[in-house]
């Protein structure tokens, strides 16, 4: 498994739980795990560039 | 006096949604004759089973499939197992291993997961675990939540 697809995956089950738990309503609940996911998502891309550049 | 707490806990989604005390539909009612702590210990066990209590089959689901993907898949990256503690953050890693519950026991008396990480992938796996033992926690507090009707 490549580094990438470990941060997704662990995107993805995490932000399944903070959906469901988090909120009340269906429609909320996606819309907050979507949102959960894409900040994980990211931010690990983001320092992931971040530390390219700085190890440079 | 608990009795009481309960009950006008059990009755704010119903206050919230403007429907009457009195009009709780069938699965609203029998999951309030679940012991309130019942959802708590189980979802801790097994996760996702204090929903399954509460007949919240969906979301019980969702919550159980991603706690046990996340911790399969923290044993197949080669993750460790939390045995002993030797500072703080091993303790820190117990008490989220232990969050897995019945997982983890089963687990460990199964002879599952590294005894030490020793590669990148492993210490990935190490932190899968723990995860989805804190995830399993947040999950169980939820279906206590249900239970008590602070959470609808």
């Amino acid at each position: 498994m490549t580094h990438f697809a470990a941060v997704v995956l662990f995107a993805l089950f995490a932000s399944v739980v903070f959906g469901i738990t988090q909120r009340e309503t269906p429609r909320s609940m996606v819309r907050y795990g979507a949102y959960c996911f894409v900040l994980f998502v990211g931010s690990a891309i983001a320092l992931s560039w971040i530390m390219f550049l700085i190890a440079r | 006096m608990a009795t009481e707490e309960n009950k006008s806990a059990a009755e704010v989604p119903a206050a919230k949604s403007g429907a009457q005390p009195g009009a709780q539909s069938g699965a609203q009612a029998q999951s309030q004759m679940v012991p309130v702590y019942l959802p708590l210990i189980a979802g801790w066990m097994v996760p996702g089973a204090g929903h399954f209590l509460l007949r919240k089959w969906g979301r019980g689901a969702l919550l159980a499939g991603s706690i046990l993907a996340m911790f399969a898949l923290g044993l197949a990256m080669h993750g460790e197992l939390k045995s002993e503690v030797h500072d703080i953050l091993d303790m820190l890693g117990l008490a989220g291993d232990l969050g897995n519950g019945l997982l983890y026991l089963v687990s460990r008396l199964a002879g599952l997961g590294a005894d030490k990480v020793q590669v990148t992938v492993a210490d990935y796996g190490t932190r899968f675990i723990v995860v989805a033992g804190l995830l399993n926690v947040i999950s169980a507090v939820d279906a206590h939540n249900l239970r008590t009707g602070r959470k609808s």
